[in-house]
């Protein structure tokens, strides 16, 4: 372990993990390309982004794995841009689990604190300690060839969380389970992080993943951060069109700014004709021209009845329906020259499911576009 | 695919037959109370076989082969970790070149190889011995250990190395606790190639050795002589019985280490 | 990327692989590059005679003796090699597609008659095929013939059998390794498309398995053209190959340098062989990368 590892009154004031203008090249690929971001103490963090964008690269860095080609890697307020990963007190749990084929269970979760030296009862007893911790009490003597995926996952955590990490790291590490225990694991962790108070890093290409577990997301994007923020913030005000898209399902629609009228943001469609947003509906800084608004689809509403109504609304033919069961997803033909747009609507009482070809009235409001 | 295999199965057992036709002499020679190789077969006779046991050239020689194969393996091994983990974790100027001059040796005939380490030899003063021998046979054996060593560190999880250092053991530790466990099988299938190849080669050895010579250069020298032909047949018998014994006891263990495996694996999923 | 930085980052790599490279340069590189340095020279009685000269080439050239042994090891070689592939592929095939829970057993059962000495499988031909060998006392004692047949022994013909049976298993490996990677599903998706069971195998078993048919033909082609041990034992003056002209020379005759130009000449027409078979082949091979 590190040499900072005694006890030191965590600063609030100091990022947990400070990266500046990190830069890494892989022969003459450029996979991170001048990144900053500080992590506080006790987040959740996530690293959300499609694959190739520089993340795993990113988290390997912070490890100790792989050395920038420049820039600054500080973890506690120390500086460790150099030092090798059995050097920093931070501990991973891959994406392969990694968990050691030719030892059990029990001496897996042990593996590190063979250096430490411990009595070989205390060893024993924290390794059980850990065991529960992840529910994996019993399973001390289980070869680990004989682990299901969901136990190795376990297992790969309790090695990693044994070391008392002050960052625990994670490498895509739900992405080899079901659906299923993909989703108890989400919770798990989540419950986990906050019972134990460390810094979580997730590396993710699964937004709804990062939505529900994180504090707080960096959406990136070839090996640059495109969006940093709270998951509400990334999802409703995401500050490209590629955040959008990548982020869940948007509609797109072009528009034109015209300018500031009345502290409102003016902006003229063909589709929903002239609509006035609120400065804090971009999260850019726009300049009048042409424009994209997204709308996600929730936002949107078929009416049903002809008591149903809303701010604005237009008549729509139905070209594509897609259900789901507790859902179900209309495309629907825009008044204008924009591509169909998608609305999702919850399968309730009175609901109907239309058909194709049918023409119905969509609802919507100014409240939640966004201009990009 | 229904398809009749009869006919392929005909064939098998014909081609079995070929591969069989002249090692199946062996045991009826070795045992036929004739100093005559031929049929009919006169009577049965175990005379060659305590002809062998007194020959004590036959055991120097044997002793030689022995020493020059433990040595030579050995020294592949070693080879073969050394380049294998070179290839597969790193990258440097010349990987290619370098790796295509040890793996040379596969494609090279060996007749070759072992006139031009002579032509060194002679070049230098050299005298010849044992150890001029052991080189030849570690440059034959060091493609197959790099082949057998490289698969075996490719089938090792990167992932695992760094899991390790992760959890803050340094490079040694991890080459010890990690790496080598998991390697050990390729260890000893390469050790094991090694031996066999050097203990049955026979051009290098003939142009290498001094005075002592190996066991093939040995036979070599005694099928010269129709009347040791018999004792001959007798040592072939007991080289192929030995080397299937050894290979059965080498089966049953890895056997029956997997059978354990899987056998606690269904216990323990219970 | 700078070339100081690259040496920097070699050193890792060259410090692991240093010892293997340095002990195949002196032992390998250098002596051959040696062969190749002597046999431009000529030996005169008991000294070397240094001066640059194309004299042992053209000597291999001009004399009908060293033209005859080259070709006729290359025959004997390319023979070899079609006979022990085209035979093994079968075996091969069958293990590979019909072997069921037995493969590893009959894989086993075609390794046995190798686990013994080399010269004595070699040798063990020269016992069937002899004077008064297993045929033609069998033959003999079953009337068939009243004098021993002489023919079978001490010829070219003889060095094929013994080879073609020395090399058997290192054809049948390769050949099953590749046919065992071939995905099933493949050809029963030639199936479903309208082959027919003949039609699927040349169009997909057969392309497939090229990889192993090609390291199989390599395998046993480079060590049989320099065989040494075969002809000398089975192959009589009639089936003598080149590699017994480089160890006469050497030895016998006292001709370093031009048993050095027999090898040289030797390797290139490997070295030509196989790289011609290999371009004919390559597209087999660029599939697999």
């Amino acid at each position: 372990m590190a040499s900072s590892s005694t006890a030191k009154i965590i600063d609030r004031n100091i990022p947990m993990v400070k990266l500046e203008n990190i830069r890494k090249s892989f022969d003459d690929l450029e996979v991170v390309k001048g990144l900053d971001l500080e992590i506080g103490s006790g987040e959740f963090f996530s690293l959300l982004g499609p694959s190739g964008c520089g993340k795993t690269t990113l988290l390997r860095m912070i490890a100790g794995f792989e050395t920038p080609n420049s820039g600054i890697v500080s973890i506690a307020g120390e500086e460790m841009t150099n030092f090798d990963a059995n050097e920093r007190p931070t501990n991973m749990v891959f994406q392969s689990y990694a968990i050691f084929p030719h030892l059990n269970v029990g001496e897996n979760v042990a593996y590190g604190l063979k250096k430490q030296r411990l009595p070989k009862d205390e060893m024993k007893s924290r390794v059980l300690d850990m065991l529960k911790l992840v529910d994996l009490d019993g399973l001390y003597d289980r070869p680990s060839y004989a682990l299901s995926g969901g136990q190795k996952q376990r297992v790969a955590l309790a090695r990693a969380l044994i070391m008392q990490p002050k960052v625990l790291l994670l490498d895509e590490p739900l992405s080899a389970l079901d659906k299923k225990l993909r989703e108890q694991m989400q919770h798990e962790l989540r419950r986990l992080q906050r019972t134990l108070g460390i810094t979580f890093i997730l590396v993710t290409h699964d937004q709804e993943e990062a939505l529900i577990m994180s504090d707080r997301i960096a959406v990136m994007f070839d090996g640059k951060i495109a969006q940093l923020g709270h998951p509400q913030e990334i999802y409703e005000r995401p500050v490209t069109k590629k955040v959008a898209s990548f982020i869940g399902v948007m509609n797109f629609i072009s528009g034109e700014y015209l300018g500031k009228k009345d502290d409102k943001l003016h902006v003229r469609t063909s589709s929903l004709g002239e609509v006035f947003l609120k400065s804090a509906q971009t999260a850019s800084d726009v300049q009048p021209g042409n424009v994209t608004l997204g709308l996600r689809p929730e936002m949107m509403t078929v009416l049903f009845s002809t008591n149903e109504n809303s701010e604005y609304e237009f008549k729509a033919k139905i070209t594509n329906v897609s259900y789901y069961g507790d859902m179900t997803y209309y495309s629907v033909e825009m008044p204008g020259p924009d591509d169909d747009i998608s609305i999702s609507m919850r399968n309730t009482v009175g609901r109907h499911v239309y058909s194709v070809g049918d023409v119905v009235r969509i609802g919507w409001g100014t409240e939640s576009i966004v201009v990009l | 695919m229904k398809k009749n295999s009869r006919p392929l199965l005909i064939y098998l057992f014909i081609y079995l037959g070929f591969l069989y036709a002249p090692v199946v002499l062996l045991p009826l020679f070795a045992f036929n109370d004739s100093a005559i190789i031929a049929f009919p077969l006169s009577g049965f006779t175990t005379d060659w076989f305590s002809w062998l046991m007194e020959d004590e050239s036959l055991f120097r020689a044997l002793k030689n082969s022995v020493l020059i194969a433990v040595t030579a393996s050995f020294i592949s091994t070693i080879f073969g970790v050394l380049t294998a983990r070179a290839m597969a974790r790193h990258r440097f100027l010349g990987k290619q070149s370098m790796f295509g001059l040890i793996m040379a040796p596969l494609f090279l005939p060996e007749i070759i190889v072992g006139v031009s380490i002579l032509i060194v030899l002679m070049q230098l003063g050299l005298a010849l011995s044992l150890w001029t021998v052991i080189a030849g046979h570690v440059l034959l054996a060091t493609p197959f250990s790099v082949s057998i060593l490289t698969t075996a560190f490719n089938n090792l999880d990167r992932s695992l190395e760094e899991a390790s250092l992760d959890l803050g053991e340094n490079r040694i530790g991890t080459f010890f606790r990690v790496i080598l466990p998991l390697v050990t099988p390729g260890l000893i299938s390469s050790l094991l190639i090694g031996f066999t190849i050097s203990l049955d080669e026979f051009v290098i050895a003939f142009f290498l050795t001094g005075t002592d010579p190996t066991l093939p250069v040995y036979i070599w020298s005694l099928l010269r002589f129709p009347s040791k032909l018999p004792v001959v047949m007798a040592l072939g018998f007991i080289l192929l019985v030995a080397s299937l014994v050894l290979l059965s006891i080498f089966e049953f263990y890895r056997r029956r280490s997997e059978s354990l495996a899987s056998g606690k694996e269904n216990s323990g999923i219970k | 990327m700078k070339f100081g930085t690259q040496i920097k980052q070699s050193l890792d790599g060259w410090r692991l692989i240093g010892t293997p490279f340095i002990f195949g340069l002196l032992l390998l590189l250098t002596p051959i590059l040696l062969l190749v340095l002597l046999s431009f020279w000529t030996q005169e009685y008991l000294d070397l005679n240094r001066t640059f000269t194309f004299a042992n080439y053209k000597e291999i050239f001009s004399h009908p003796v060293f033209i005859t042994l080259i070709k006729r090891s290359v025959n004997i070689s390319l023979f070899v090699t079609a006979s022990t592939v085209l035979l093994a592929f079968p075996v091969a095939y069958y293990i590979s597609f019909y072997g069921g829970k037995r493969k590893a057993l009959l894989l086993f059962l075609i390794t046995i008659p190798f686990w013994t000495s080399y010269l004595l499988r070699i040798f063990l031909w020269k016992i069937i095929l002899g004077y008064n060998g297993v045929i033609n006392s069998g033959l003999i004692s079953l009337n068939f013939i009243q004098e021993p047949l002489t023919f079978i022994l001490y010829n070219s013909n003889a060095v094929v059998l013994a080879l073609a049976h020395a090399w058997a298993p290192f054809a049948i490996f390769p050949i099953y390794v590749s046919l065992e990677k071939i995905d099933r599903s493949l050809l029963e998706a030639g199936r479903d498309l309208g082959d027919t069971a003949v039609r699927s195998f040349f169009r997909i078993t057969l392309p497939l398995a090229m990889p192993g048919i090609i390291a199989a033909s390599l395998i046993v082609f480079i060590p049989t053209i320099g065989d040494y041990v075969t002809p000398k034992l089975v192959g009589g003056t009639e089936g003598m190959m080149v590699a017994n002209m480089i160890q006469v020379q050497f030895s016998k005759a006292n001709n370093a340098p031009l048993a050095a130009a027999l090898a040289i000449v030797s390797l290139s027409i490997v070295v030509l062989i196989s790289l011609v078979f290999l371009f004919f082949n390559r597209k087999y091979l660029r599939r697999q990368i």
